[in-house]
């Protein structure tokens, strides 16, 4: 599988779910409502920007604080198809797998792209490419059990086709 | 090579005689705790799937705490749904209001906790139950929704840090304290994807509650679990509520672990965790007359009945600052009957404070204390991330309950040691 879109570079350790959707949108739990928020306590300007299928990139720990799933509903809401991180809390990084969001952990990653570049992510072969400036980077390819669900559709349709065979 | 505690349980609730760290495990699951808002996620999934079953009513517990009493009509249809699902299923553990309180402070007190389970809760500070000798962590809704349908869960098994806590804690010093310090000195992922582990005479000393502040904060330093081995104080206080049989598990002395960090309690002192991560602790002494325009005292962290009894301590006859206001939460009901029973909820009045029913309210910027743009706020609670309780241009400092007693009085960040005899 490949992803191709653009880079929005949060130069941030612990960008933390009360950032991503902060707690008093959380009557909601419908994508699209909780899209209009997405990263509004961070950037105010991130969901007029974002477009469909862009990336966003970020330095330590993205994801930290709550266990709120919303935080990735508000950023798929928004158009974002991948998280590409220095490295990910563990209860975001669990989610995104669990809702076979893409979430990629290429250490260093935060320093080597710039605002807008344009990636292109291989899952299957663990490489990102930055068009923009010509230059490849590698990250964690994503283990069998992430890839398992990505390819049902997450967890629950995980479990829902394991029931049945 | 031994286990630690951690991966005893882990390996027993996956059917196995032996894990390691790293290692992808389904383990059944003993309990599921449920609050409003990560639940109505998960049971709109289950329904969608085809799937709304709950794999054992009697292993539910429901405790509708964020945004309870309902602070608008969208959290009161949330919780509307969940009484309807509730009884749709046959849940009874079902706290309601009147008897309703924070899931993490309700789940121990009313017995639901015992040494060895495993326990699941869509909210990060499920950690807390850990302080009981139980693997608890933090999910998400969907994890809730597969945890309610089969009774199991994928993990992946945890490293374990080891925190090595020996001697007396000084005056004025708390378990808020200890953990504030433990997580400066690692950072907010320095045990990411791990199992914090504390031991130690300290710990041993400590009452159960206390321990709770400190396995409730596992999480702001990344953790997957915090855990502390049950001792007598514990079996005293889970015998007390459940006559559920259960099994004492405790670390092998040659356990694997990542590090070990030791500490020595009597060099601890109060710390305040200013804006806007839970690691940036400073001692009290470094903050001091910061000014503040409200104190909270409450919360999964500290807004338990020995809370309540060392700020109540603090402001007998005293009275807060003018120019600030203090928001009491007895995190329980049970606590808040307690607390006024023993004239707790009285001193808190007089010094001109007010007391509110149980909730997570303002901690996570819900409801009942909101700051405004500009507001300073000393806070009993477990994060100070930016617009953590309202405006995004507002600040959190983190301290323990004595501390934030001590600043009410002051309107300023106080250091509690001159308030105490």
């Amino acid at each position: 599988m490949k992803l191709k879109g653009k880079a929005h570079v949060y130069k941030k350790d612990d960008i933390n779910t009360d950032e991503i959707i902060p707690a008093r949108y959380l009557t909601s739990d419908k994508e699209e409502e909780l899209a209009e928020h997405a990263m509004e306590d961070l950037d105010t300007e991130f969901v007029k920007k974002v477009k469909k299928g862009d990336f966003i990139v970020a330095k330590e720990n993205f994801g930290c604080g709550s266990s709120r799933e919303h935080a990735i509903w508000a950023l798929r809401g928004s158009g974002v198809r991948a998280v590409i991180a220095d490295s990910f809390a563990r209860i975001f990084f669990r989610n995104a797998i669990n809702n076979g969001f893409v979430a990629i952990e290429s250490k260093g990653i935060s320093g080597k792209v710039s605002d807008g570049d344009e990636l292109e992510i291989d899952i299957k072969s663990g490489k990102i490419t930055n068009h923009t400036k010509n230059e490849d980077y590698i990250f964690v390819p994503l283990s069998d059990f992430a890839v398992e669900l990505m390819n049902d559709g997450g967890l629950i349709n995980h479990i829902k086709k394991g029931a049945k065979k | 090579m031994g286990m630690t505690i951690t991966e005893k349980i882990l390996a027993k609730h996956a059917g196995k005689d032996v894990v390691k760290p790293g290692e992808l495990i389904n383990a059944k699951i003993d309990l599921v705790l449920c609050h409003d808002v990560t639940t109505t996620p998960a049971i709109d999934m289950l329904e969608k799937a085809g799937m709304d079953k709950v794999f054992n009513p009697d292993k539910v517990v429901v405790t509708p705490d964020h945004f309870v009493p309902n602070k608008d009509i969208k959290s009161a249809e949330m919780v509307n749904r969940i009484r309807k699902w509730v009884k749709k299923h046959k849940i009874k553990h079902f706290y309601d209001i009147g008897r309703h309180g924070v899931c993490h402070a309700i789940l121990p007190e009313q017995g639901h906790v015992v040494p060895g389970m495993t326990i699941v809760a869509g909210d990060s500070h499920t950690c807390t139950h850990g302080a009981f000798g139980a693997f608890s962590t933090g999910v998400g809704s969907t994890d809730i929704a597969a945890a309610l349908a089969t009774g199991e869960l994928w993990f992946k098994v945890p490293e374990t840090i080891k925190f090595v806590i020996n001697g007396k804690l000084p005056k004025g010093v708390y378990s808020k304290d200890i953990i504030l310090k433990i997580i400066s000195d690692i950072g907010v992922d320095g045990a990411l994807y791990k199992a914090m582990e504390f031991t130690g005479s300290t710990i041993s000393d400590l009452s159960v509650e206390a321990r709770m502040t400190i396995t409730n904060m596992a999480i702001e330093a990344g953790g997957k679990s915090g855990i502390i081995e049950p001792d007598e104080k514990t079996l005293e206080y889970v015998k007390k509520r459940t006559d559920e049989k259960f099994e004492v598990v405790k670390s092998d002395e040659d356990a694997n672990y990542s590090i070990v960090m030791d500490y020595e309690a009597s060099k601890f002192e109060p710390i305040v965790a200013v804006p806007d991560l839970p690691s940036n602790g400073k001692s009290v002494g470094e903050v001091n007359n910061v000014k503040v325009d409200q104190a909270y005292l409450g919360s999964c962290t500290n807004g338990r009945i020995e809370d309540l009894r060392i700020a109540a301590e603090i402001m007998k006859g005293k009275k807060v600052k003018e120019g600030t206001r203090m928001i009491v939460v007895p995190a329980t009901t049970d606590i808040w009957k307690a607390a006024n029973k023993e004239g707790l909820l009285d001193i808190f009045m007089e010094a001109g404070a007010t007391v509110s029913t149980a909730t997570c309210g303002a901690c996570l910027g819900g409801h009942m204390g909101i700051l405004a743009a500009g507001e300073n706020c000393i806070s009993t609670t477990n994060r100070n991330f930016v617009g953590r309780m309202g405006s995004p241009k507002s600040k959190v400092y983190l301290a323990s309950p004595a501390t934030v007693a001590a600043s009410a009085i002051e309107g300023k960040i106080t250091d509690p040691r001159g308030f105490l005899k």
